[in-house]
């Protein structure tokens, strides 16, 4: 219905043939979360905490954006709005309030993730009545609203930006503290996604993604579940741009509301595998760091930008579905390989050489966490 | 304050015109192959620095420059068409063109970015820098030029899609393009070309743009954001509704400049688009936009 069909109901059922792969998709989760909590002892160098927190900022963005758009197949292109509405709130009201650096500047974060989600009612209602096309474009216009307000409004500092609080403290270990408030929104928004995807509300999204009318024929309430997905999905992006606010100590209407930004979590969330709980995380792990090592690398991010752009088009046209999808069906289908080639060499026909290279893919498979 | 009016209203109508020619490209390849091309704006401006190479290293006229640029355009719409679009998939066509296109756009932006740097340049002659004196004000020729040539390229492609045998081959495409193919329309080939010459306007467009305003490797995002509204406003596919779409909108962003403030124009320009689809949903001038896919 809205051109995006994610295989996110094969793969899984894919998965769930599989004996034991349920298990050893707890335990990747698991070594993934406890990586990602040890990562600032295992790393002290700032350069690299400081690329991490980008990381989990994006890692975090990337995962709420899927819970709508990979989840209701609605293409929004517009979530720099929340993402900068949450800085922007943790910017203007610390100053306003003249907070003193420190921790207490974090309960802003949260209070950053509701501004964006009120803010994305009113979004979601007129956006929402479009589908398409049609909604893409004015989910783009919508953000050119948010970012030209930021640069107009005398409050938000017009286009010389907002300073945040400076931090108390010290500079050993400076960037740890935002890495683990990036890592709770992540936790949050990663858990909000399964809460959807895993629910009732979820299987109706699925629904009006595979066909809306039918869905609505059924009796889901279309635009109370769109709208509901779309706010969530804002929070989290909103809370994480707080995050991001403070961590820069300084925003500007360009970079809060950055036009990239919408297409960066959406290439993110193509390249792992949309619509899959994995697939985002692993599409910012892998282009966040690029990004950063080319901002550092070559200064100017003109270098970037075609990087980027070829990365993207070379997936697109290779492996149209993303990373996650493919590499499970390719297991899925390896597996199904050997256990025909197991009965085959039981019967004494041969085919050694294939049996002895299947653990080796499947073990590689295994660091990827989850499967779909 | 009248006069400001005036003013304010015929430059509406005048960039409008041209916006109306980048706009009228979106909406045909739209039309055609039902893909949104989000690189429109960023062609826009790389038609521009060609015109810009064109005129200070080798002297050309601009308009004469336009002999080079739009065919160098057309091919790049071509190439681009040939290389990545119509491998995508039927079922998703529209939404993998707009990453695919996007994606595309932020490889020229690159290769701009690096070429020209992100200063702001213009483009000059002996028409951008001289006014002519109509109905109180003083306005540059180029905006009268620009307005012309958008004209004489809109009333071309309008004569082409209705006056020649290929122009009836593109209609029947964006009708039905299963049914085009039925009774023999290589609806591959039509794609191709719209696609070329969706992009080749820029060229003419990028001049004009070029001439009118200062421009950098950044300026592609605002370009597309406000083509993107116009084609939507004047109903997707609909070329004559682009047309209206622009000049509405542009003098519309020119009166409130004037009656309230520049800085809020911007502002009014997707406000609109907002309110309009809110109201209604298949914007100022569409049809019902069942195409089913």
């Amino acid at each position: 219905m809205n051109g995006l069909t994610p295989p996110t109901a094969g793969a899984s059922r894919a998965g769930a043939r599989l004996p034991g792969a349920r298990r050893a998709q707890g335990v990747a989760w698991l070594v993934f979360g406890a990586f990602l909590i040890a990562f600032p002892a295992l790393f002290t160098n700032p350069t690299i905490t400081s690329i991490a927190v980008f990381t989990l900022i994006f890692m975090t963005s990337t995962t709420a954006w899927n819970a709508f758009s990979g989840y209701s197949g609605y293409l929004a292109l517009g979530h720099a709005a929340f993402f900068g509405t949450g800085a922007y709130t943790l910017a203007v009201l610390t100053t306003d309030l003249h907070t003193p650096g420190g921790y207490g500047v974090f309960w802003f974060v949260p209070l950053g993730g509701v501004v964006a989600s009120l803010a994305a009612i009113p979004v979601g209602l007129v956006a929402l009545r479009t589908r398409r096309h049609t909604f893409v474009v004015i989910t783009i216009a919508i953000f050119f609203i948010f970012q030209l307000l930021a640069t107009n409004f005398s409050f938000t500092g017009s286009s010389s930006g907002e300073q945040t609080p400076t931090p108390s403290w010290s500079a050993a270990g400076y960037n740890d503290r935002f890495y683990y408030a990036a890592l709770v929104c992540l936790a949050i928004a990663l858990a909000l996604a399964v809460l959807i995807r895993r629910s009732r509300f979820g299987l109706q999204l699925l629904a009006i993604r595979d066909d809306e009318d039918r869905a609505a024929g059924l009796g889901v309430r279309v635009t109370r579940v769109k709208l509901v997905a779309f706010v969530v999905s804002a929070f989290s992006v909103g809370m994480v741009g707080a995050v991001y606010a403070y961590f820069l100590g300084q925003i500007y209407p360009q970079f809060a509301f950055d036009p990239l930004f919408d297409l960066t979590i959406a290439l993110m969330a193509f390249l792992g595998g949309l619509g899959t709980l994995s697939g985002p995380l692993l599409g910012a792990m892998l282009l966040e760091p690029l990004q950063q090592y080319f901002t550092l690398q070559f200064s100017a991010g003109d270098v970037y930008l075609i990087v980027y752009g070829a990365l993207f088009l070379v997936v697109i046209l290779l492996m149209p579905r993303g990373i996650v999808p493919a590499v499970t069906d390719f297991v899925a289908t390896r597996r199904v390989r050997r256990s025909n080639l197991a009965e085959q060499v039981a019967l004494g026909q041969g085919g050694t050489q294939e049996v002895a290279s299947g653990p080796a893919v499947a073990d590689q498979v295994q660091a990827v966490p989850g499967g779909a | 304050m009248g006069t400001q009016l005036i003013h304010a209203v015929v430059d509406g109508v005048l960039t409008g015109g041209v916006y109306a020619l980048m706009a009228a490209g979106l909406t045909l390849i739209f039309g055609v192959m039902d893909m949104i091309n989000i690189a429109q704006g960023i062609l826009v401006v790389l038609g521009a620095y060609l015109s810009y190479v064109l005129s200070v290293h080798l002297g050309l006229d601009l308009f004469v420059g336009l002999a080079v640029t739009i065919p160098a355009l057309f091919v790049v719409g071509v190439v681009v068409e040939w290389t990545f679009m119509r491998r995508l998939r039927e079922r998703e066509r529209t939404a993998m063109s707009i990453l695919v296109t996007y994606a595309v756009a932020l490889i020229i932006e690159g290769v701009l970015s690096i070429v020209f740097g992100v200063n702001y340049v213009q483009l000059h002659a002996w028409y951008v820098d001289r006014s002519v004196y109509v109905l109180g004000f003083y306005l540059p020729y180029i905006y009268l030029f620009g307005f012309a040539l958008a004209a004489v390229l809109l009333g071309a492609l309008y004569a082409m899609l209705y006056r020649t045998r290929f122009g009836a081959s593109v209609r029947a495409s964006l009708q039905d393009r299963t049914a085009a193919r039925l009774v023999g329309i290589d609806v591959a080939r039509v794609s191709t070309i719209c696609f070329g010459l969706g992009v080749a306007v820029t060229a003419a467009g990028g001049m004009v743009f070029g001439a009118t305003n200062a421009f950098n490797p950044n300026t592609g995002y605002d370009l597309i954001s406000r083509l993107l509204t116009i084609v939507i406003l004047g109903g997707l596919g609909s070329i004559g509704g682009a047309l209206g779409a622009a000049v509405l909108m542009l003098v519309l962003e020119d009166v409130v400049s004037v009656v309230w403030s520049p800085v809020w124009s911007a502002v009014v320009f997707f406000a609109v688009l907002v309110v309009v689809l809110s109201i209604r949903p298949v914007g100022l001038f569409g049809r019902s936009m069942a195409r089913a896919q």
